[in-house]
C-alpha cells in the first residue's frame, strides 16, 4: 500500500495549450462562456443520475435485517472523518468481452459476485439509478453489520454506489469497464474516508486489508462469470488526503457496526416484548 | 482511456482570484486537464478559485470524484472553491452528492467572485 501526498504530478499548462490570462481580463457571465444555453438542453447524462434525495427510503427485503438505512442521509468523502483513500481494483477481461457486456453482467448479477457470508439485497431489476440496496456484511464473531448503499449513477459502461450515514466509509465506489487497445479492463474504484473515529481505527487495524480482499474476490468472481480462466486483480491504494476531519467525529452516533451489535444483543428482549404485546392485545 | 472532450481556460480576476471556464465533458479522463488548469490558476497568491460550469455538457460520477480530488488540493493550499453556471440538473447532482457543502454554488460570476450567496 502506498501513501502519497496526493496527485502532485500533472502535465503543465503549456503541454495542453492552457494559458492564464491577464489580470485585467473583464469578468464575463455564464451565458458568454457557454457556446449554448446549458440550462435549456436536456443533458445526455440525465437518465444516468439518481434523482435528488434528502433521506433514504427503503422497504423490507427478504434475507437481510434491513436496519440502519431508512431515514439516513447519504455521505460522500466530504462528510467522512478519516484519511481519504482512493483504491483501485483492476482486472484484464480479455479481448472477447466488450465493456458494455462486462458492465451489463456486473449490474445484472451484482450480488452473486460478493464473497460468501455477505448479502446484498437490491432491487429485482438489477442496479439502477436511485435504487437502495440493503447489506448484511460479515464482520467476524458471528456479527453481521447491517447497512445499505444507494445507486448514485449507472450507464452502459459504469455504475456508482454511494454510502449512507453509519456505513463503514463515507464515499462512493465506481465500477467501470473500458477498452484499452484490443483488451477490455474492468475496475472497481473506491473514493472514501472512514465515516467516524471507530471505523478509522478498525480500518487501520485490518479493515483496509479486509476490504482489499473483498473487492479482489468480487472481481475474481466476475472474471470467472465472464469466462476468464485465471482472473488476476491488481490493487492500488493511494492516500489522497492524510488529514482527518475531526469536525465529523460525531458521525459515530450513526455507527452501524455499534448499532448492529446492540440490535443483535437486544433482539431476544425486543422479540419477547413484541410477543407479550401481541398476547395482551389478543386478550 | 479516451482523450477527454473538454477545455478549461484560466482567467485571473484581480490579485487573489482565478476563474476556470469549463467547456465539454467532465469525467475521470479529464483529470490531467483539470489539474493543469489548477496549476495555472492556483499559485500561492490565489485564495479563491471559481469554476464556471456554464459550458458543461456532460458529467459522470468519475467527474464528481475528480472534483473531490481538486477540493482536497485546494484545501491543502487554504484556497476556497466556488462554482457558478450550473444548470438545475447539475446543481441537483452537487446537492445529491453533498459536494455543495464544500464548493459553494452561486448564480453568477459576479456573486461567485464576491462570495455573495444566492
Amino acid at each position: 500500500m502506498t501513501e502519497t501526498a496526493g496527485p502532485e504530478k500533472v502535465a503543465t499548462a503549456d503541454e495542453i495549450g492552457l494559458s492564464a490570462r491577464e489580470a485585467a481580463a473583464p469578468p464575463h457571465d455564464a451565458a458568454q462562456a457557454a457556446p449554448y444555453d446549458a440550462t435549456q438542453a436536456a443533458p445526455r447524462d440525465a437518465a444516468s443520475w439518481a434523482r435528488k434525495v434528502d433521506r433514504l427510503e427503503v422497504g423490507h427485503r427478504a434475507g437481510v435485517r434491513g436496519t440502519n438505512v431508512a431515514g439516513r442521509r447519504l455521505t460522500g468523502p466530504v462528510q467522512g472523518f478519516g484519511k481519504m483513500w482512493q483504491k483501485t481494483y483492476r482486472m484484464d477481461a480479455g479481448p472477447q468481452i466488450t465493456p458494455e457486456e462486462a458492465i451489463a453482467t456486473w449490474r445484472e448479477h451484482f450480488p452473486e459476485f460478493w464473497p460468501k457470508g455477505n448479502r446484498f439485497a437490491g432491487a429485482l431489476t438489477g442496479i439502477n439509478p436511485g435504487d437502495v440496496a440493503l447489506l448484511d456484511l460479515s464482520i467476524g464473531g458471528g456479527v453481521k453489520l447491517s447497512t445499505g448503499v444507494f445507486v448514485l449513477y449507472a450507464d452502459a459502461e459504469s455504475f456508482t454506489l454511494m454510502t449512507p450515514q453509519g456505513h463503514m466509509f463515507a464515499g462512493w465506489i465506481t465500477f467501470s469497464a473500458e477498452r484499452e487497445g484490443d483488451m477490455t479492463t474492468v475496475q472497481a474504484q473506491v473514493l472514501m474516508r472512514a465515516n467516524d473515529p471507530l471505523y478509522e481505527i478498525a480500518m487501520t487495524l485490518g479493515g483496509h486489508r479486509k476490504e482489499d480482499k473483498f473487492w479482489a474476490a468480487t472481481l475474481t468472481a466476475l472474471g470467472r462469470r465472464l469466462g476468464l480462466p485465471d482472473p488476476r486483480v491488481e490493487t492500488r491504494s493511494t492516500c489522497v488526503d492524510s488529514k482527518r476531519q475531526w469536525r465529523h467525529s460525531r458521525n459515530v452516533w450513526h455507527n452501524s457496526m455499534v448499532r448492529s451489535v446492540l440490535q443483535m444483543i437486544s433482539a431476544p428482549v425486543t422479540g419477547f416484548g413484541r410477543l407479550v404485546r401481541g398476547v395482551k392485545s389478543r386478550a | 482511456m479516451n482523450a477527454p472532450a473538454i477545455t478549461m481556460d484560466v482567467r485571473r480576476v484581480g490579485d487573489t482570484t482565478a476563474v476556470v471556464d469549463i467547456r465539454g465533458e467532465v469525467t475521470a479522463a479529464c483529470e490531467p486537464v483539470l489539474m493543469s488548469a489548477y496549476e495555472a490558476a492556483g499559485g500561492a497568491s490565489t485564495s479563491r478559485l471559481v469554476l464556471n460550469f456554464g459550458g458543461l455538457e456532460y458529467m459522470n460520477s468519475g467527474g464528481i470524484g475528480m472534483l473531490v480530488t481538486l477540493l482536497v488540493r485546494a484545501n491543502r493550499q487554504r484556497q476556497q472553491l466556488a462554482a457558478y453556471g450550473l444548470s438545475e440538473h447539475y446543481r441537483e447532482i452537487f446537492e445529491l452528492t453533498r459536494l455543495d457543502e464544500a464548493i459553494t454554488i452561486y448564480d453568477s460570476e459576479e456573486s461567485a467572485l464576491h462570495g455573495v450567496v444566492r
